[in-house]
């Protein structure tokens, strides 16, 4: 590939035997680590077999998606110091998940978010309120990526037009479908770990080489780097991307707090706390996920500016895929064809394992939430559940498959904001009261997902995401009332709001007893069997 | 699931040794389980022992989530805000924008960490306490 040629060229023999080798490598691993995947422990929660590091891991591998490393990266070469505000937010986001939420979840739940809010509530509304807003955020988050697979497809591995990346994105989906079915959350888990290990390795070799290469000064990567952009020097000021009106400095606050807020309220990233035994293993998961996402987004600081400073923005602009192609350029750059094989599959791999995680969540939550609990008032046999989860994952995998193909195109790291804005809004408040709150009831609980998943999902139809901007889903018509590109600031209080409302509205109090029951054990595992 | 088994009835006579601050030379306590063994959850919700508990846990963890929240809205508002104070350079071309983003990744790290600490020492010590008035047994 040349830099300025307009795609991979040569190398797209080298990017899929890389990728096949790890299609098949951690197909192997998925069939071996499935030897016993029958009951719905299994198949959930991997039999709560894994170790903090290892969920750990797997943790970061959820977060790391195509969105944040090639987003992330692709936003600091292209806006700088705007870019760069994203990583920060998904960094402190896990403190969230640390203090409040992974030990108390280990506590109360088994498989899914709707055994913790239905836990002192009426079963079946809260349990079918949780499974509808899991089943939104994921379908949201799960578009995103795939729309992510075909823009990256068409740099890598030289795919154009729209029926060369629908292909890609259908054979995403089916590889995605069948580590789900044949492997559970165990082999879900493990190809985690290893595209998570594959990808730090990765970037801290970028990384390395780079400082290397600018004598260990970050001063000095930038300085090259702002002479290689039409922004100059205020590449490295703040406003960038998010400084121009009054409405884009608040968009930018909304935004933030999406991030900070959402990312332990996503709904695979709360099912992985059950993949380990017991809270105090929940609780490492989250200390070496923490860690591992401080040092990796330190690293696309510095790739992000070196992809500035050896590539220049108006290259990687003009590279198919855009702004997301920050990286893959910038591997190229630094280690020849070799290493951007390695960069594209790795990438690519971090799509499949994401979306992986994905379908297991909603098809989790729909089997026992919505099937076992609600359809069957929890009187399902633990094998039909399993093979009713394993049904979803099919027709999860074909719907994303066609919101993928359909998205494809969008901005990724913009849909997924999105996603975590909704995630914020319908999860974080109920969580949070169900856990902190005595009086909190069961119309408390209904009223705050769907007041939080409605009026974001509303805000964000007449936002100028959908509609009335050049860089919205439909620019030719404006149906925009809603002056904010991401809800998060209106919608997150809003849900809170509704929750309290709610609480002190209904006539039926909280059981008292159940919520002895609920403090309890989520703060000492009492009752919960895990030691 | 296994059910909290309650221990046989010798043992129910002696006392707790020590394991949690609240039973130092106190006369030994009955279980709080009910007659088929399963934990009387409102009881051991109004013992001294799950107090001191949930009184730990939440001055560690209401202050310090406002506190990184505060934190982290600062800077944000700040870097939509203070365009101005935040481009100022001070070690090459890395300005203050760039040094408090670093700073949010110091903070979060050196919080993560103290709060593993607290548990370790101050919380799960008293974990144990109450999971031995249900019964169970730390192995």
């Amino acid at each position: 590939m040349r830099v300025d040629g307009p795609a991979t060229g040569g190398n797209v023999a080298i990017n899929i035997s890389v990728f096949a080798v790890f299609v098949l490598i951690t197909l192997y691993v998925v069939y071996r680590a499935s030897t016993r995947n029958t009951t719905a422990a299994d198949y959930y929660a991997a039999g709560s077999s894994f170790t903090g590091p290892q969920n750990g891991i797997a943790l970061s591998g959820d977060f790391l998606s195509a969105a944040s490393f090639l987003g992330i990266s692709g936003g600091i070469a292209v806006h700088g110091y705007d870019g760069f505000l994203y990583s920060v937010g998904w960094v402190v986001a896990w403190l969230m998940g640390l203090m409040l939420i992974a030990e108390r979840l280990r506590n109360t739940g088994r498989f899914t978010l709707g055994d913790v809010l239905s836990f002192r509530m009426r079963q079946r509304p809260v349990r079918a309120a949780a499974a509808n807003a899991t089943l939104v955020i994921s379908l949201f988050y799960m578009v995103a990526q795939m729309a992510g697979a075909g823009a990256l497809m068409a740099l890598l591995l030289n795919v154009q037009g729209r029926v060369g990346q629908g292909i890609v994105i259908a054979v995403v989906g089916v590889v995605m479908v069948l580590y789900v079915l044949v492997g559970g959350m165990k082999g879900t888990t493990w190809v985690q770990i290893i595209k998570a290990v594959l990808l730090l390795l990765c970037v801290s070799f970028m990384t390395i080489f780079l400082l290397g290469k600018f004598g260990f000064s970050l001063s000095a990567i930038m300085e090259t780097g702002s002479r290689n952009t039409p922004l100059g020097e205020s590449v490295l000021d703040p406003g960038a991307l998010y400084g121009g009106s009054e409405l884009s400095k608040l968009d930018f606050v909304s935004l933030a707090l999406s991030l900070v807020l959402g990312v332990t309220s996503l709904p695979h990233v709360l099912m992985r706390f059950y993949t380990v035994p017991n809270a105090r293993e929940a609780r490492r998961s989250v200390v070496w996920a923490t860690m591992l996402m401080a040092t990796f987004y330190l690293c696309t600081l510095v790739i992000g500016f070196g992809a500035l400073a050896l590539v220049g923005s108006e290259t990687i602009a003009a590279a198919p895929g855009g702004e997301n192609s920050a990286a893959p350029l910038l591997a190229f750059e630094v280690g020849g064809a070799v290493l951007l094989g390695i960069v594209a599959a790795v990438a690519f791999a971090t799509i499949l394992a994401v979306v992986a995680g994905l379908t297991l969540t909603a098809s989790a939550s729909f089997a026992h939430d919505v099937y076992a609990n609600v359809i069957k008032r929890g009187t399902a046999d633990p094998r039909s559940e399993v093979r009713v989860a394993r049904l979803t994952a099919i027709a999860v995998g074909l719907l994303s498959i066609v919101g993928g193909i359909a998205a494809s195109g969008q901005n990724v790291a913009f849909l997924v904001a999105l996603a975590l804005a909704l995630a914020a809004s319908a999860n974080l408040p109920t969580i949070i009261f169900s856990l902190f709150w005595k009086r909190f009831n069961t119309s408390g609980t209904l009223w705050s997902i769907y007041g939080g998943l409605s009026s974001c999902l509303v805000l964000i139809i007449f936002s100028p995401a959908m509609s009335g901007a050049p860089s919205s889903i439909f620019p030719e018509v404006d149906f925009h009332w809603f002056p904010l590109g991401n809800p998060g600031i209106v919608s997150i209080p809003l849900s809170f709001v509704c929750g309290w409302l709610g609480t002190l509205f209904s006539r039926t109090k909280a059981d008292p007893v159940k919520q002895a029951e609920m403090e309890v054990r989520s703060m000492t595992g009492i009752g919960s069997g895990l030691t | 699931m296994t059910k909290a088994v309650p221990r046989p009835l010798d043992s129910r006579q002696t006392p707790n040794r020590g394991r949690g601050f609240a039973t130092f030379d106190e006369p030994s306590k009955p279980l709080l389980v009910d007659d088929e063994g399963n934990p009387d959850f409102v009881a051991i919700q109004q013992s001294e022992e799950f107090t001191a508990l949930r009184r730990r846990a939440l001055l560690f963890i209401f202050p310090m989530t406002a506190l990184f929240l505060a934190w982290y809205l600062t800077y944000v508002i700040a870097s939509a805000y203070a365009h101005d104070f935040m481009s100022t350079r001070v070690l090459g071309v890395v300005n203050v924008g760039i040094l408090l983003g670093l700073l949010q990744f110091v903070t979060t790290v050196a919080l993560t960490l103290s709060y593993a600490r607290y548990a370790k020492r101050r919380l799960d010590p008293q974990v144990s306490a109450v999971r031995e008035l249900a019964g169970i047994v730390e192995e």
